[in-house]
């Protein structure tokens, strides 16, 4: 039930209507909105190719499509995943539209550079769907040389526009981030009294300030290869295929910290907000997403064990890998330090908060596996990778953005979700999580390479394991978005507070004004002081 | 945005100039060397040159001789994310000689 000041009270989704309100809007709430359904739009594509995927492999022939469209169905499911939705998503779209409410400012440091940030990454979108409705691209979403630049016959160069214009989308977002954290605090607001959130968005916006210009080159250059075989990467012509590995994944490897920092950021946020403790050792995990964001660029050639780089690279780049597992592991233990003693409650964002600790944990466990030289050489380019990386970007990445939109959905709209249902999909997307990618460390260590749609019949009752896995994980992603767009018109009406949260974002009314707080917002105390913050009752309707 | 205790210093009209005809010679330098063979020192040289016209368009043209010390350290910092890619490829491609690759 609507109360009558609910209402009437002016927010940020009725100050103003019509299609030009939103599409030229410089509100970063607003433009958060557009990202989120942009790259629910974006994440939905990705989910097909990858239907698409698992129901050929149910069987161990290669019956429901031909190789060649097997090629494209990974590739662009690939591109679109990473490129256009786990990149932008928790920082363009809760980035945006908490980041300034979080430190107390009304809006980022250059709003118009916002907007146009994310009209790039429409227009990125919109070229790379050119490319895979016009026949799609092949070459997997590394593009590796020499495959990307001389045989392939798919839309390459149309892709990898796509991705180049993206990318400055990405550049533009860290840069905005960046300064209106350092120019924008409100009064009190200092450093170590900014909420972890802040902190990961600053150490993910450096990475993307830093590590993204070098992905725009590398597809310049890949394009005057295609285009004008100028022999950067050809042997032939003096070049070498390798160089193209290291600057690829320079970016690339920092990219998986993109997506995870900030899901990181949601975590501390719902795991100090559930359990009303303060966060353990708040500098040492403030300073740990730093050390992340900066180590993350020590380690790229760990992808690159067999592909010809020197045994000596391969030894640094081994060595050099475990040292991210130093602040990575800080984050698991000081979040589990922080439940101890806690008053714990099991709402959907805790579930979804428990269920990253879980899954990152083993994605970063096996990280160390394929860190390892030796390890590594068994297992490349095999399911056990695949299972890997979607342990960390899947079950890490995803299911802190997932936990951050049940987090913050009230204030966003300013309605409450139904919490049964939401505790159901949680439920329904960590099992179906693990159903599907479990089987396919057991199948990488038995050997199945990946990229293939046909395989030997003695994987099958792993991979028929794996596609019922992925049919369960579809349920648990169609829930909630039929109950969030369902709560828009029927869900009860959200209170300002109704986490008993300490951020200032909860200290204004939910949707919140227009520019964000009624008066500038004085800090007077650390991130997570439990002792004045009340959980507000949600109206019974 | 802006600080109102911050000044901006533009050089004059006259520096500016100086300093575009100091690139377009050190392009044409670049040039005829390229003209030359210096052997392996090409590469040295062209490299040296290119190095000297990024750090006069970044002193001048970018303004970091008169900007704060957190432009500074941006610049510092891009420098050494720059140092990162180019010294750890060169791990790779410097000892394949010496180490030889996985394999072979």
């Amino acid at each position: 039930m609507i109360t009558a000041a609910a209402q009437e009270r002016e927010h940020y989704l009725n100050a103003s209507y019509g299609l030009k309100s939103w599409l030229l809007t410089k509100d970063h709430k607003r433009i958060g909105l557009l990202y989120l359904a942009t790259i629910t739009l974006f994440f939905f594509i990705g989910g097909a190719f990858a239907t698409l995927i698992r129901v050929e492999l149910l069987t161990p022939q290669g019956d429901l499509v031909s190789s060649e469209t097997y090629n494209k169905l990974f590739t662009m499911h690939g591109v679109m995943m990473i490129f256009f939705f786990l990149i932008p998503s928790i920082p363009a779209v809760l980035g945006n539209f908490f980041l300034p409410l979080m430190i107390g400012a009304r809006d980022l440091a250059f709003p118009k550079l916002n907007l146009l940030s994310w009209y790039l990454l429409v227009i990125g979108g919109a070229f790379s769907l050119y490319a895979m409705l016009a026949g799609g691209v092949d070459t997997g979403w590394t593009f590796y040389t020499p495959y990307s630049t001389t045989y392939s016959n798919g839309y390459v160069i149309a892709t990898a526009l796509g991705i180049f214009i993206a990318g400055f989308s990405s550049i533009l977002t860290g840069l905005n981030f960046i300064v209106t954290i350092h120019r924008m605090r409100a009064p009190g607001m200092t450093w170590f009294r900014m909420p972890l959130f802040v902190w990961a968005h600053y150490a993910t916006s450096l990475i993307q300030v830093l590590g993204t210009p070098v992905l725009a080159v590398t597809i310049v250059l890949l394009f005057l290869e295609r285009v004008f075989h100028l022999g950067i990467f050809d042997p032939a012509r003096g070049g070498d295929p390798v160089l193209f590995q290291h600057l690829f994944w320079f970016y690339s490897h920092p990219a998986v910290y993109i997506m995870v920092l900030p899901s990181m950021g949601v975590v501390s946020e719902i795991i100090s907000t559930f359990s009303r403790k303060a966060i353990f050792g708040y500098r040492i995990v403030a300073f740990s997403s730093v050390a992340i964001a900066v180590l993350g660029f020590l380690v790229w050639g760990h992808h690159m064990f067999v592909s010809g780089q020197s045994l000596y690279a391969g030894m640094v780049f081994s060595f050099l890998s475990y040292f991210v597992a130093i602040p990575s592991a800080i984050k698991v233990f000081n979040w589990t330090a922080t439940l101890y003693k806690g008053s714990i409650s099991f709402q959907t964002p805790m579930l979804y908060a428990l269920g990253f600790i879980g899954l990152f944990t083993i994605g970063g466990l096996t990280g160390l596996f394929v860190a390892a030289l030796g390890i590594d050489i068994h297992v490349t380019d095999t399911y056990f990778v695949v299972a890997h990386f979607h342990y960390i970007m899947v079950g890490g990445a995803l299911m802190g953005y997932l936990g951050g939109m049940h987090f913050w959905w009230p204030k966003i709209t300013g309605r409450m979700y139904p919490e049964g249902w939401a505790k159901l999909s949680a439920l329904v997307i960590f099992l179906g999580f693990n159903l599907t990618f479990f089987p396919q460390f057991i199948l990488g260590y038995l050997g199945m390479p990946r990229r293939y749609h046909a395989y030997p019949e003695e994987f099958q009752v792993l991979n028929v394991l794996s596609t019922a896995g992925a049919s369960v994980l579809a349920v648990g992603y169609m829930i909630p978005m039929i109950y969030f767009i369902w709560s828009l018109r029927y869900g009860k009406v959200a209170p300002a507070n109704p986490w008993g949260a300490t951020g200032l974002e909860w200290k204004t009314s939910s949707p919140p004004p227009v520019h964000n707080f009624e008066e500038t917002p004085i800090v007077t105390h650390g991130a997570y002081d439990y002792s004045t913050v009340i959980p507000q009752e949600v109206e019974v309707g | 945005m802006s600080d109102p205790h911050e000044t901006t210093h533009i050089d004059s009209v006259g520096t500016y100039v100086k300093i575009l005809l100091a690139l377009l010679v050190a392009t044409g330098v670049t040039t005829a060397v390229a003209r030359v063979d210096l052997g392996a020192f090409s590469t040295v040289v062209a490299l040296g040159i290119a190095c000297g016209k990024m750090l006069l368009v970044a002193l001048f043209f970018m303004h970091i001789r008169h900007s704060n010390k957190l432009t500074r350290l941006v610049v510092v910092g891009g420098l050494l994310w720059l140092a990162i890619l180019l010294l750890l490829t060169m791990t790779d491609f410097a000892t394949r000689g010496i180490l030889g690759v996985p394999g072979k």
